[in-house]
């Protein structure tokens, strides 16, 4: 059979904001740049997010800068995050805002014609840049139009729209191709028609997001099958802190259909409370030490907040998402939750009918069509739900770069960034600003090769071999299997963990490892979503053994990691790191421990030493002092 | 550098049915409704044109007015005004008839209502047309539907002219102010429904300010634009409701003037 | 709670192929989306449905149920009776790939033949200062989650296969009409709109606007002012006259 192939110096594999930008910056530094993408260009997961992207522009509040920004986000991740690339994030942020502004995106403004910018948990300031509540459509589609933007300016000069920068949509990528140790190329398959595709490349970009469909409850789409996680992992590359993911606190939980799907953070910034079933509002009872003196102890400063937010403290339900998670799942299993299980978010007794439609639309729209609630009128219920992993590839700060040789990651699928623990607003800044240090990366790395690496096709076969191998066989239906491991995950490596349940769930998933090598795929070759499913419980079932080991090995409580049985933060734990690593054929994974490095000095001197106190062990503080002692000097 | 793109085969059919269309719901209602109502308006309008007794001091019947002829009652001439004289054979009413009807006709809201109820084009959404081309608006004669303001801006002296009208209703048949009767309200209410149907036009809200791109440099005609704009979210009703009373009020009119029914004096 | 549900589901590759009949479990509060995954589950492993976020944002599921143009993720099974049967159909206005999922490629073509946004040249990223005012037209347009159902719907397109060449379709129509709004955007679009984009052909039945799953005032907003923006530029005497004296004035 002849096999489709194509020659580019960057392959970028997702069309999210990652994806995007990182192929808009290989592209205009005059790299030919292919974009793979699963689903219909414009469709990424991106569009679900609908808060805002942080950036310190300090256009509601001018205290803020990069400086409090960085101090925000190492807090929200329980200063496990890669200090360098919370420190990058801080500071391009907003260059990367101002950027889609000049690619035609309509943010909401200010009263002066700046960006406005709305409060989100864990911001210390006014932050996110936003439409409405449907920030991450306004971002994809500014990207998108970018492309094709350059596209027009390509078929200018070269009479053709695709001659530098073209969209491969509806494909998707099974392997990733090597020559010795370093990238040569990608392997994969039209949905469309099933016909498959080779490209030849000496980079590769992954920006395919997450994996929150190894769960049940998720707010993610279907693509989010951890196949970058798993591309990296089988191409030799290492994933970090697969231990953390985020359950966003405010999922919808009824009805069954819609569960899991996201009710926006906004609805809590804009003044949304939640309530138990006793109408108590109990976030007030769970508010952590650490943060004690940064949220309002009654409701009546609470309150005022919103309209003085200089002279008060902020209401404890803009606490980072673990805390809000966490507290959610505790009412629930005290029985104080709402009749479908959940609790109640309410924001028709805090706003005006009128401002409720006006400022979260989309979530009026949502609740209106889906679950027959008029949000203006009644509470909301929610629950959390699977949406974030902290963790992944682990990349180099600045370049963007794996460990392998021609491999780059950004966004979600790539780790270090977010710590234990995501800040919300943060995920769409990361993905511009890394997507952008990751494309300039790729194309800073082709610049500097001496000679292309060569697509082999003894590889070429195998990798044929493993993605026609479904549609031979007539085994278990892979749904089946799917929903097993959504259980599993769910059920045992949820949001709050102990040991045993994570070893049951890893000898279920080894159980499955099995069931999925049987799975058949009837039908034909044309677009036949069986076949991709068993395609992709490789990748989730190789990323779920990696959340398990990592989340068995990690003895403590941290952010995005509830164990039962270790409840504590520990300062130990935060020097160590958990790298998953696994053979070329994706069987022996292994999880090792490695040594966080030490924040450089000008950004440790950031904190007050009280605050550290809480988060460093004594050594560190000792590294602190001295460095204080140096800068006073 | 060779690159291939594979082709599917036969990918580039559309999804074979035959039926015109698998909507289950009564579709054809709302143009039968439209079709319906526009052709009794058109039927009584031609009635109506060539209708004599279109005035009764101090009523006007308002498919008449203005009336500019000599053939016009004194009181029916507006100002007293006679400036067509005396050569115009046919009723006075076609004279002005074009205006008002070539603002309905070019108006946005109806073109969907014709297009849809008479044209068949399309009947109703996802439902096939049965033509066989279609080139819309882009050339002679349909083309000429770009011409709606002009027709706005005669509208609106129209609709002027029936306020007036209206106001002038208020005297009693002597020409002495401060008389009302049924046929005042009705004059009234009349007026004020043509007017605000004029307002709302879409060409009236791209002149006061749609054209602009920066809205905060015209405080003013932003406040216009956006009063214009509630009234555009109505236009459609204000269209059929306009033209149920019109029609309700020209015919009550000639019915007085005819002395079938009597009016009802308040004061 | 839970009942059998007749559906009746377009099946084939290509154009060809038929209606299948299907019997299938419906429970509370699901929607159209969850009875064709459960299709998958268990009855058709190869039903082919696009997909993505199913909460109505990416605008993927588009389908035809009943003969109307609906997101399959955002119709909810009770807004039918039990008995009812219901059929699910591609959209027709695209060649179908197989089943319900269509080659929508007809439109990422017109969205590239739409010149970009084109801000003045002396404006740098960061310098840019809009009122919010100003800006919301266009915000209204692009709440679009591009799930093609105008383009689908509009009779210009989906009853004449010729007029493809000519007519960009509401959604890209409603494109141009953002960007001719945009206070920062000094590109000229109303000659294009009017020749390239076959402007001409919309005779504004509504189609477009009622088939929107987020209820943006597509005719109304967009193509009506921007209809009314191409007569000031094409089919106003006056205007045109008033251009053509200061022209003369200024060369």
């Amino acid at each position: 059979m002849e096999i489709e192939r194509h020659q580019y110096d960057v392959v970028v594999i997702g069309a999210g904001g990652a994806g995007l930008r990182a192929a808009i910056e290989a592209r205009q530094q005059g790299k030919k740049t292919a974009i793979v993408c699963k689903s219909l260009f414009g469709k990424a997961h991106t569009v679900m997010a609908e808060g805002g992207a942080a950036a310190a522009m300090g256009n509601v509040n001018p205290d803020d800068n990069w400086q409090v920004h960085f101090r925000d986000t190492m807090r929200g991740g329980k200063f496990l995050n890669n200090w360098r690339m919370a420190e990058l994030h801080a500071k391009e942020a907003p260059d990367r805002v101002w950027e889609l502004e000049a690619w035609g995106a309509l943010f909401d403004r200010t009263k002066d014609g700046k960006i406005s910018q709305r409060n989100f948990g864990g911001h210390e300031y006014p932050r996110l840049a936003h439409v409405g509540d449907r920030t991450g459509l306004e971002m994809i589609r500014t990207l998108q139009q970018r492309v094709v933007a350059l596209q027009q300016e390509d078929y200018k000069i070269h009479g053709d729209h695709e001659a530098y920068i073209k969209v491969f949509a509806e494909c998707t990528i099974t392997r990733l191709l090597k020559d010795g140790d370093a990238i040569s190329g990608a392997f994969g398959y039209w949905r469309e028609n099933g016909s498959l595709i080779v490209f030849d490349a000496p980079a590769v970009v992954l920006a395919t997001g997450g994996i929150g469909k190894s769960y049940v409850v998720t707010s993610n789409s279907w693509e989010y099958t951890g196949d970058g996680h798993a591309l990296a992992l089988l191409a030799g590359a290492k994933l970090i802190n697969m231990e953390f993911i985020q359950f966003h606190p405010t999922g919808m939980v009824w009805p069954p259909s819609v569960r899991g799907i996201l009710v926006t953070e906004s609805v809590r910034g804009d003044g949304g409370v939640l309530r138990n079933s006793e109408g108590k509002r109990f976030m007030f009872d769970y508010i952590p030490e650490v943060f004690k003196d940064k949220y309002a102890t009654t409701e009546e400063e609470a309150d005022r907040w919103y309209t003085d937010q200089a002279n008060n403290r902020r209401p404890p339900e803009l606490l980072p998402r673990d805390e809000v998670a966490r507290a959610i799942n505790a009412e629930v299993k005290a029985g104080r939750g709402s009749p479908q299980g959940g609790v109640f978010l309410d924001v028709s007794t805090r706003l005006p009918a009128e401002e409720i439609r006006k400022r979260l639309p989309s979530m009026h729209h949502q609740f209106k069509e889906l679950a027959d609630v008029d949000i203006t009128a009644e509470p909301m219920q929610v629950g959390p739900t699977c949406h974030y992993i902290m963790g992944g590839v682990e990349v180099d700060a600045d370049t963007g770069a794996a460990c392998v040789p021609g491999l780059f990651a950004a966004g979600e699928v790539s780790g270090g960034m977010h710590g234990s623990n995501r800040l919300g607003g943060n995920s769409l800044s990361d993905l511009l600003v890394f997507g952008r240090r990751a494309g300039a990366g790729a194309a800073a790395y082709v610049d500097g090769l001496t000679s292309r690496p060569k697509v082999h096709d003894a590889a070429v076969r195998e990798a044929q071999a493993e993605a026609l191998a479904p549609l031979e066989r007539s085994g278990e239906n892979p749904y089946e299997v799917h929903h097993e491991l959504q259980r599993t995950m769910n059920d045992l490596v949820g949001i709050i963990r102990k040991a045993e349940e994570i070893t049951e769930a890893l000898e279920v998933v080894e159980k499955l490892k099995e069931r999925a090598k049987g799975v058949g795929a009837a039908g034909t070759r044309i677009y036949n979503p069986g076949w991709h499913l068993a395609l992709d419980l490789r990748n989730m079932l190789l990323v779920s053994e990696c959340v398990a080991k990592a989340a068995l090995m990690r003895e403590e409580s941290r952010g995005g990691h509830t164990r039962d049985d270790y409840p504590q933060m520990s300062a130990e734990w935060r020097r160590k790191l958990l790298v998953c690593s696994s053979s070329p054929d994706g069987s022996n994974v292994t999880v090792e421990e490695r040594p966080q490095p030490s924040m450089r000095e000008d950004l440790l001197t950031l904190f007050d030493r009280g605050e550290l106190s809480k988060y460093l062990t004594e050594e560190e503080l000792a590294e602190y002092d001295a460095a204080v002692a140096a800068k006073e000097s | 550098m060779t690159q291939t793109t594979a082709e599917s085969p036969a990918r580039r059919q559309r999804a074979q049915l035959r039926t015109r269309t698998l909507r289950t719901d009564r579709w054809w209602l709302a143009p039968a409704i439209t079709f319906a109502s526009l052709t009794a308006f058109l039927v009584y309008g031609f009635w109506a044109i060539f209708d004599g007794s279109y005035f009764v001091e101090p009523y006007l019947a308002p498919f008449s007015a203005p009336c500019l002829t000599e053939a016009c009652p004194e009181g029916a001439r507006l100002f007293g005004w006679a400036p067509i004289g005396d050569w115009f054979p046919l009723p006075p009413g076609f004279l002005i008839l074009g205006l008002p009807a070539g603002f309905r006709v070019t108006c946005y809201y109806y073109r969907k209502a014709y297009y849809r109820s008479f044209w068949l084009s399309p009947p109703a959404c996802a439902v096939g047309e049965p033509h066989k081309k279609y080139t819309g608006e882009t050339r002679f004669p349909l083309i000429i539907q770009n011409v709606h303001r002009y027709f706005f801006y005669f509208a609106l002296v129209i609709g002027a002219i029936l306020a007036y009208d209206a106001v002038l209703a208020f005297r009693n048949s002597e020409g002495e102010w401060g008389h009302m009767g049924l046929g005042t309200l009705i004059l009234v209410v009349n007026a004020i429904l043509i007017v605000t149907y004029t307002l709302s036009c879409h060409s009236c809200r791209h002149i006061v300010a749609g054209r602009l791109n920066h809205f905060s440099r015209h405080p003013l005609r932003y406040r216009m634009w956006g009063f214009v704009s509630k009234l555009n979210a109505k236009h459609a009703q204000l269209a059929m409701v306009s033209m149920w009373f019109i029609m309700f009020a020209d015919l009550y009119v000639r019915l007085v003037a005819k002395g079938v029914i009597t009016d009802i004096t308040f004061f | 709670m839970s009942y059998k549900a007749k559906f009746r589901i377009w099946r084939g590759e290509g154009g060809e192929g038929k209606l299948e009949d299907f019997t299938v479990e419906v429970n509370e509060g699901e929607v159209v989306l969850d009875i064709i995954h459960r299709l998958q589950a268990t009855q058709a492993p190869d039903l082919a449905v696009r997909w993505n976020c199913k909460a109505g944002k990416c605008g993927s599921c588009s389908m035809e149920i009943n003969g109307k143009p609906r997101l399959g993720c955002m119709t909810r099974m009770s807004t039918f009776a039990e008995d009812e049967t219901i059929t699910v159909t591609p959209m027709r206005t695209f060649p179908v790939i197989k089943d319900l999922v269509t080659d929508v490629s007809f439109n990422y073509q017109k969205a590239r033949e739409i010149p970009s946004f084109t801000p003045p040249a002396d404006v740098k990223p960061g310098e840019y200062r809009m009122k919010q005012i100003d800006v919301e037209r266009s915000q209204e347009f692009r709440k679009c989650i591009e799930c093609f159902m105008c383009n689908n719907v509009c009779h210009v397109i989906r009853d004449h296969e010729e007029n493809k060449v000519n007519f960009a379709g509401p959604r890209f129509l409603m494109r141009i009409a953002e960007l001719d709004m945009h206070p920062y955007d000094v590109a000229d679009r109303k000659d294009i709109a009017q020749d390239d984009h076959g402007l001409g052909y919309c005779n504004i039945t509504k189609c477009c606007t009622e088939v929107c799953p987020e209820h943006i005032k597509i005719t109304d907003n967009a193509l009506i002012p921007m209809k009314e923006r191409v007569v000031d530029r094409r089919y106003d005497p006056l205007v045109w006259l008033g251009n053509k004296i200061l022209r003369r004035q200024k060369s």
